[in-house]
């Protein structure tokens, strides 16, 4: 089958690779119809995810068609042909993490737990297409993708939603929606969010059907500003205004209630000079993040508000703000998004259309694209916001 | 040498007991363990894995076992590396769950055997018995030793560094197997 894998840093490349086979009982082989490139996808090509290896294959947004069932998938779970969306975290249902509805933290579903244990105190889940940390899962940017677990994860679609209204289902809306969800939204409360690419836009349309008063995109892309803007939601330029100053002006100088990290590890910055320092600790690796969204989050907050932290971090950071996080009594909550526990009832959101996921794909690519899909997502060339690839 | 290692599996102390103390069971998670063979009602011949060198076999007996609670064991006659072990079942404090304690006492001979039993157990010998415990969670948990693209090979991960990349297996090696 074709394959997009990682080539190296910086380099992505669609190549023939082996079809994927049962290996355990409970797996499913599923021939993908739509997959789509992440923001993640982007941290792991830049090569700030430590145990990539050459030939891995990417991907962890794609739905399909099930094509084959191991003996242990029992028929009221799933069955061939059936029409499904995979979640990205990989989880066994069984475990305490599982009981509690932590998916992407299963005890049982990474078989490096060691590598990640070490990196993260206690081991976390495997995801599909994510490093050898998260287990060395094949990703879903190919025709044929293995799905571990598969009487667990797998969301089948029985309606006639084209694979764009539900594909982002897999991991973007649920992660977007968790975001606003760990806000604990008040209808009097101004939600600020930091990122409006695909994961931003949708914690914005998630903060809305939460009941927020007002919800502020926070970027320096005028094409994501604007995008965030047609949805109904306050744009804010870092390149243009003072962000603190402008959120003061937007809030009456409170502050937002409640502010979104959309953003993670490779922040980009207003201001030169800390901008150098967090690139040159990153560069030399004694710091993994820029975290600059991170930060202004924390000191933009009111007193009393929450942090919620939904871009990714893989490692440490620098310049942590403490002393803003303690002396005003802000609550920080974070998490890889616990997919399964989102799909159905972000699907029944969908049927009703209270969310409308396809507003952000602005790109749709052959897989054997895939290299051009990134180069374009990554460099923000022609108004790129979400890239859909068909196999 | 003595190696201790817990984890908390979601199942009930008996049942995590009586999987245990079904000794054929052991090899499913235990790296090292080629096979054992019950050969009386507390009598068992255990053979390891090649690092111990070419066929390392032993007899062992099981000195104490009290249901749902513990089972110590020990190696008898004269084995390569004379060894003992006890496993203690204790219930979580969550109602649901069992916490399992392992302590694991190695004598290690001087020679070609104790180097190659230090060589095997490397700079962190209480990793192998970390990685067997995860693995018996698995097992009990969600039926089987999970297995992914870049660790295929289920209780042989460890060795598997740096890993084969992660896509599917060809079918030469499918067929190869974990031996390849």
């Amino acid at each position: 089958m074709r394959a997009n894998t990682w080539a190296g840093r910086n380099k992505v490349e669609v190549r023939d690779v082996p079809d994927p086979r049962i290996l355990n009982n409970r797996d499913a082989i599923v021939r993908i119809t739509s997959t789509a490139i992440c923001g993640s996808d982007l941290h792991l090509v830049d090569g700030y995810v430590p145990t990539m290896q050459n030939g891995d294959i990417l991907g962890h947004e794609f739905m399909g068609e099930v094509i084959e069932v191991g003996s242990g998938v029992p028929a009221d779970k799933l069955r061939v042909g059936d029409r499904v969306v995979v979640p990205f975290p990989i989880a066994c249902g069984a475990c305490a993490a599982c009981a509690a509805e932590l998916y992407s933290c299963c005890e049982n579903t990474n078989p490096n737990a060691v590598i990640a244990e070490k990196m993260f105190g206690h081991p976390v889940a495997g995801i599909f297409g994510y490093s050898h940390l998260t287990g060395g899962f094949a990703g879903g940017q190919a025709q044929y993708a293995r799905v571990p677990f598969a009487d667990v994860g797998p969301l089948r679609i029985e309606s006639d939603l084209t694979d764009e209204q539900v594909l982002f289902l897999s991991d973007i809306l649920p992660t977007g929606y968790m975001g606003a969800e760990m806000c604990d939204i008040q209808p009097s409360d101004v939600v600020a969010v930091w990122g409006a690419g695909p994961v931003g836009q949708f914690a914005m349309d998630s903060a809305r059907v939460l009941g927020a008063a007002k919800v502020i995109a926070i970027d320096k892309e005028p094409y994501r500003l604007r995008m965030a803007e047609q949805a109904g939601h306050i744009p804010v330029n870092f390149d243009e205004v003072d962000v603190r100053s402008m959120l003061l002006e937007l809030t009456g100088g409170r502050g937002p209630d409640k502010c979104i990290d959309a953003v993670g590890l490779e922040a980009d910055h207003g201001s030169a000079h800390i901008a150098a320092y967090d690139r040159v600790k990153q560069a030399v690796r004694s710091e993994t993040e820029r975290p600059h969204a991170l930060r202004q989050a924390i000191l933009s907050c009111r007193s009393g508000g929450v942090v919620s932290v939904i871009g990714v971090y893989g490692g440490l950071l620098d310049k942590f703000p403490a002393g803003a996080w303690m002396n005003r009594s802000l609550t920080l909550r974070t998490g890889q998004c616990h997919v399964q526990r989102y799909m159905e009832p972000l699907l029944g959101r969908i049927e009703r259309g209270e969310i409308d996921p396809t507003r952000i794909i602005t790109h749709t690519l052959p897989l054997d694209e895939a290299e051009r899909g990134f180069e374009i997502f990554k460099n923000k060339q022609d108004d790129c916001e979400k890239v859909v690839l068909k196999p | 040498m003595e190696l201790t290692a817990t984890t908390t599996i979601r199942k009930p102390a008996p049942e995590v007991y009586a999987f245990w103390r079904d000794l054929e069971n052991l090899p499913t998670f235990m790296a090292h363990l080629e096979e054992v063979r019950a050969t009386g009602d507390r009598t068992s011949h255990w053979s390891a894995a090649a690092p111990f060198g070419t066929s390392v076999a032993w007899d062992a007996e099981i000195i104490e076992e009290v249901p749902a609670d513990k089972i110590a064991w020990r190696s008898t006659g004269d084995a390569d590396v004379p060894n003992a072990g006890t496993v203690r079942f204790v219930p979580a404090p969550d109602g649901v769950s069992t916490e399992v304690h392992v302590v694991l006492v190695y004598e290690i001979p001087g020679g070609a055997v104790g180097k190659a039993v230090a060589k095997y157990f490397g700079e962190e010998p209480h990793q192998q018995l970390d990685d067997d415990l995860r693995r018996l969670k698995q097992v009990l948990e969600t039926g089987e030793v999970v297995r992914s693209d870049g660790a295929p090979w289920g209780k042989r991960a460890r060795k598997e560094f740096p890993q084969r990349p992660a896509q599917p297996l060809s079918d030469a090696e499918l067929e190869k197997g974990a031996d390849a």
